[in-house]
């Protein structure tokens, strides 16, 4: 194109930095270089003036000072004199799991509820509707507080409802049964490899002889079996290898057992449902985007419509799907940050406390953007797998 | 024997009957909509239900045994919900601490907004020409009005808060993201790599965070930064910052309609000669814009929607003013009737907005289509 | 489109000088014509709002006072409202000239964070409220409770402390506001709450059922609140803590709201004239005027007069003296002479 170079035409020399294409892009990327190392080199030393002043050390040497505070919803040990580090790996896998928690959820609910938009009741489909753009529509901070607040007015620990005496609900959380694993656990976790492995070869060769022979297999129902009754055989074998820690009511909560604080169900409601309702617009723009030649056919060739759904539509949808869909799982994920609102000790939660308690504002603020950062590159890159694997191989 | 000709004339066809009385009418819609198989009657009649025992509560609460006057929480006796308060601090909820006798500027700055939009987002607004340069000097205006200068009070900016303070952060994080965003789109399709890589690099480090961390940056870091002493205004500090991370978005949808733009259009551009900045201002960006308005609406509502979290760091938005209400002995337990209040000012504008983006798409896909 | 690059420098540059460039606080203060305080986001009896929006209380009292040593207005205030994550960072930055937001003296903040304590205004301790009907008469019964607590405070700290040291367990309920941490008690969240004993107090007014609730006698932590400047500007520093001194100096020599204005002519106690400035020179050695303390005391009276109005006995929350009592009157406060 411009290769036609003005070059040619102007004079040789300086004239030449400025017409020629190539010369003046150089030209250009150069002094923006500039002007950027000028500009990081203007902040470091505010940076540095800033920090003698205030008398802070810098760097990462904090992350082994003790803590002395407590941390309620946790995933691995930990107490008030664990370190710093120990506390931000803590709000790490908080963030984690209700980001998992909630991606889970939020597809189950999006898909649903997508689907049902679709059906040809009138009245279903306005309903789910009107629930989809009421939640799209109201900022997620607020269905955060509104969840809370719901399930705060469950009733109170004296008046907690029992399951039979080993779940017990109440407005400071779900108690729920601890297992303790003792020796002979490792045997049924290796059944439950094997099983899955068993699975995934048996769908496998289950899918090349259908497409040898026609025959289908019942690759759910026996995957089913292997996954989970060959460990339950295995347990019963080893002679029940689990103990259980069952939440006994005491003076003012329960002892013993795991609790499943508010916060972080009213945190994954929200996230779920917010999420879960643009995931519906997605599914249904989806599942419009697919021709309606594909439903008819399908139904010439004898197919139910919930076989013509699952085998027709779905999966042409979901390469329309995907892409938005990565996005959304995304905003979850950093939408779990609004859990300082409520009191779920999160990364963002925790690492303000850390910045409040030990001054050191940029090391904070640093592992919080690598961590986030990570975490959707992580979510990215595995939803970009996932694309590439169910792209239509064209001819 | 040759097949004779199928005629019929319109003597021999048998009178049409009316429908089957089940098919037509509200009958039939019914059927077909509500009852049309086992499953569907079930559902349908689960969902009346569920409407019989969730609509008359909602109303009786809301209006029917409501309370609407009064002074403080004592003065609300029924069992409905407690609207006594909205006489009083309504004004707090739409303006926040802004001196009372000086509300009519921002109702000012809000009525000059309809026609600093208008030409932008609808067709066939009269003298759109002149009202565009009306839209590009409206931010100037819109800022004299609500902070001061030429005649008028100075207003500190730690009295904005409540809607104000929302529709003030939103709309200025829009409108200077807006180029920023051109600026970075351009640089991710630009064919020089440090610019490439520079906004590739801007663009993914801002969409991987949450704005909370952005947030606690401009009110901890961004001041860390600065030369000792120096100090930015804290909405100046949430302006940027929210601007930053909307620009990022801003980026990816005008990229989307610079895709979109068929490449003959660059390329008679250049055929006529034009240079990279002429092309693109003259031919180029006007067209992207254009298709890249339903995604800037849609990004502005998110944009809208996330400026509560401004509470997290202090600032009194509308949601802060709610929480700072209920706080004060005479509005206790009042949460509920605040927070309907404040959930409704946000369905009302967002759903309004999500609204016209839809029939904006449509219009366009109409457009392109022919 | 040629001039493009150069809109957006001059564009950046104007914004950039939007911020202003300073010397010493003081001079900053008079040139922009208020004093920046930094106030608690809400919190009964220190700093709250009243119906026409305008923010009170006992904190918000001291912001005023030094106001009106400044500038002789107690008005010229500009109040910013801090969540216990952003107090400092926003003293540190700027943001705020003076913090005068229920904090608490302790080692690092002088020292590690790079602040100055000026005094204490209020000697407070950390307690704990919970409901009667838990049956209990002493917070070392609560093994196993669930403790409402905010974060990110010195309260977070003392509470793992004092469970730790008594070997007794418990369940943090975090939360980041005083509004939050009562919504969360009432609810029955958390069987008690802790925090220090005058926002206990506060607390309790906001209940219906104020006497269903009991401060346990435990009090676990020396909690000395009181304002703060940045270091390094000592000329503020003496401006912040001397207004301070005026307001206790004042209720020991008996010089309230309604009499400073015939005080200020001449009494027979040099003290109080040197202090009134009708001898000696002290407002000319702060760098303010001569009537300094005088319109200390017009804003908002003495500090005996400023605790009565907002968390003496006539108000929801019926705070004792106790420890806040002059050194005469059995309590602590004592201030240096003003010579």
């Amino acid at each position: 194109m411009a290769q036609l170079d003005a070059a040619e035409t102007a004079g040789p020399g300086l004239g030449r930095l400025w017409t020629d294409e190539r010369a003046r892009g150089l030209l250009f990327q150069i002094l923006v270089v500039l002007g950027l190392a000028l500009f990081v080199a203007f902040i470091v030393s505010n940076t540095i003036a800033n920090l003698q002043r205030a008398g802070l050390a810098s760097g990462f040497g904090f992350l082994t000072d003790q803590a002395f505070f407590d941390i309620n919803q946790k995933l691995i040990e930990y107490s008030s004199t664990s370190t710093f580090g120990r506390a931000l790996i803590v709000g790490i896998l908080n963030t984690i799991l209700v980001s998992v928690m909630g991606v889970i959820a939020a597809t189950l609910f999006g898909f649903s509820a997508g689907i049902i938009r679709l059906s040809p009741n009138w009245l279903l489909s306005r309903l789910v509707g009107a629930y989809v753009e009421i939640t799209r529509n109201i900022p997620v901070l607020l269905q955060i507080i509104f969840w809370w607040s719901v399930l705060t007015g469950l009733p109170k620990v004296r008046d907690s409802l029992g399951l039979g005496d080993v779940m017990f609900l109440n407005n400071r959380g779900i108690r729920l049964p601890a297992p303790l694993l003792e020796s002979g656990f490792e045997w049924v976790f290796a059944a439950f490899v094997i099983g899955v492995i068993a699975t995934v070869l048996t769908s496998r060769w289950a899918r090349k002889r259908q497409s040898l022979t026609g025959q289908t297999f019942p690759v759910g129902s026996i995957g089913l079996a292997l996954i989970i009754g060959l460990p339950i055989i295995v347990y019963w074998i080893a002679g029940s290898p689990v103990g259980w820690d069952i939440p006994t009511p005491k003076r003012f909560n329960f002892q013993g057992g795991f609790n499943v604080t508010p916060e972080l169900v009213a945190l994954w409601f929200a996230l779920s449902s917010y999420t879960g309702a643009f995931i519906s617009e997605i599914v249904r723009a989806g599942i419009l985007s697919v021709s309606k030649g594909q439903t008819e056919a399908a139904s010439a060739l004898g197919l139910r419509p919930r076989q013509t759904m699952r085998l027709v539509i779905i999966p042409q949808a979901m390469r329309v799907i995907i892409p938005p869909l990565t996005s959304q799982y995304l905003n979850l994920t950093k939408n779990s940050s609004l859990a300082i609102a409520i009191g779920y000790q999160d990364l963002v939660s925790i690492g303000g406390t850390i910045l409040n308690q030990s001054g050191q504002a940029l090391e904070v603020v640093g592992i919080w953007m690598v961590i986030y950062l990570s975490l959707s590159l992580l979510m990215s890159s595995f939803m970009n797998w996932y694309n590439k694997h169910i792209a239509l191989v064209e001819r | 024997m040759t097949v004779q000709p199928f005629h019929r004339s319109q003597a021999d066809l048998l009178p049409e009957r009316a429908a089957p009385a089940a098919t037509v009418g509200i009958v039939g819609w019914l059927s077909q909509n509500l009852f049309s198989s086992w499953a569907n009657t079930a559902f349908s009649l689960i969902s009346l239900y569920l409407l019989w025992l969730i609509i008359p509560t909602v109303i009786s609460w809301a209006f029917i045994d409501a309370n609407l006057a009064g002074d403080d929480r004592f003065a609300c006796n029924g069992a409905g919900a407690c609207w006594a308060w909205l006489d009083q601090r309504i004004n707090q909820f739409l303006y926040g601490f802004y001196p009372s006798d000086q509300t009519w500027r921002v109702d000012i700055a809000l009525v000059l907004l309809v026609p600093a939009l208008a030409p932008l987002l609808f067709d066939g607004v009269p003298y759109a020409r002149y009202l565009r340069w009306f839209s590009l000097a409206y931010p100037v205006i819109a800022t004299f009005l609500l902070i001061g200068g030429f005649g008028l009070e100075g207003v500190s900016t730690h009295k904005f808060g409540g809607f104000m303070l929302n529709v003030t952060v939103g709309l200025a994080g829009i409108v200077l993201s807006l180029p920023i965003g051109i600026v970075l789109a351009l640089g991710r399709r630009s064919r020089l790599p440090i610019i490439r890589m520079l906004s590739i690099g801007f663009i993914e480090l801002v969409r991987g965070v949450p704005l909370i961390t952005l947030l606690f940056v401009s009110n901890i870091i961004l001041p860390i930064f600065l030369p000792p002493d120096v100090t930015f205004d804290a909405l100046v500090r949430v302006i940027i910052m929210v601007s930053a991370f909307s620009s990022a978005y801003m980026a990816e949808v005008i990229r989307g309609g610079l895709q979109a733009i068929p490449r003959g259009q660059y390329e008679a551009a250049q055929a006529l000669g034009l240079r990279y900045w002429q092309s693109m201002g003259l031919i180029i960006l006007p067209q992207a814009l254009k298709i890249s308005i339903p995604g800037i609406v849609n990004t502005f509502i998110g944009l809208f929607k996330d400026t509560t979290l401004v509470i997290i760091i202090g600032l009194f938005d509308i949601l802060g003013i709610g929480n700072a209400m209920v706080s004060n002995p005479d509005w206790l337990g009042l949460a509920t009737e605040a927070y309907v209040f404040v959930a409704l000012f946000f369905f009302i504008t967002c759903f309004s907005m999500s609204r016209y983006s839809l029939h904006l798409e449509k219009r366009l896909d109409t457009e392109e289509r022919r | 489109m040629r001039k493009l690059p150069y809109l957006v420098i001059s564009a950046v540059f104007s914004i950039a000088a939007w911020g202003t460039v300073h010397a010493g606080t003081l001079d900053d203060v008079k040139a922009a014509g208020q004093v920046k305080c930094g106030i608690n986001t809400g919190l009964p009896g220190f700093a709250y709002t009243d119906d026409s929006g305008k923010w009170t209380g006992f904190d918000v009292a001291y912001c005023r006072a030094v106001a009106a040593a400044v500038f002789g207005d107690p008005s010229k205030v500009k109040y910013v409202n801090l969540t216990g994550k952003n107090r400092f960072p926003a003293l540190s930055s700027g943001e705020v000239d003076v913090l005068s937001r229920n904090t608490t003296w302790t080692f690092s903040r002088d020292v590690d964070l790079g602040f100055s304590f000026i005094g204490v205004s209020y000697y407070d301790g950390q307690g704990f409220i919970g409901r009667k009907s838990l049956g209990i008469k002493s917070a070392k019964e609560l093994d196993g409770a669930s403790v409402c607590i905010q974060t990110g405070t010195t309260t977070e700290l003392n509470l793992a402390d004092f469970f730790r040291v008594n070997k007794i367990k418990y369940e943090p309920v975090p939360i980041e506001t005083n509004e939050e941490a009562r919504k969360a008690y009432v609810a029955e969240r958390c069987d008690v709450y802790t925090t220090d004993a005058s926002g206990l107090a506060a607390t309790k007014t906001t209940f219906a059922d104020a006497n269903a609730h009991m401060v346990f006698p435990e009090i676990i932590s020396k909690e000395p609140l009181g304002p703060l400047v940045r270091q390094g500007d000592d000329q503020w520093a003496d401006i912040a803590r001397w207004t301070l001194n005026v307001l206790i100096n004042a209720e020991e020599y008996g010089v309230t709201q309604a009499n400073v204005s015939s005080k200020a002519n001449g009494t027979d106690n040099p003290e109080i004239n040197r202090m009134l400035g009708s001898e000696g020179s002290l407002g000319a050695m702060l760098g303010l005027s001569k009537t300094w303390a005088v319109d200390v005391l017009k804003a908002g009276g003495n500090y005996a007069e400023i605790f009565e109005r907002y968390l003496g006995n006539n108000t929801p929350l019926g705070l004792e003296r106790g420890l806040n009592a002059l050194y005469k009157d059995g309590g602590i406060l004592y201030a240096p002479p003003m010579r």
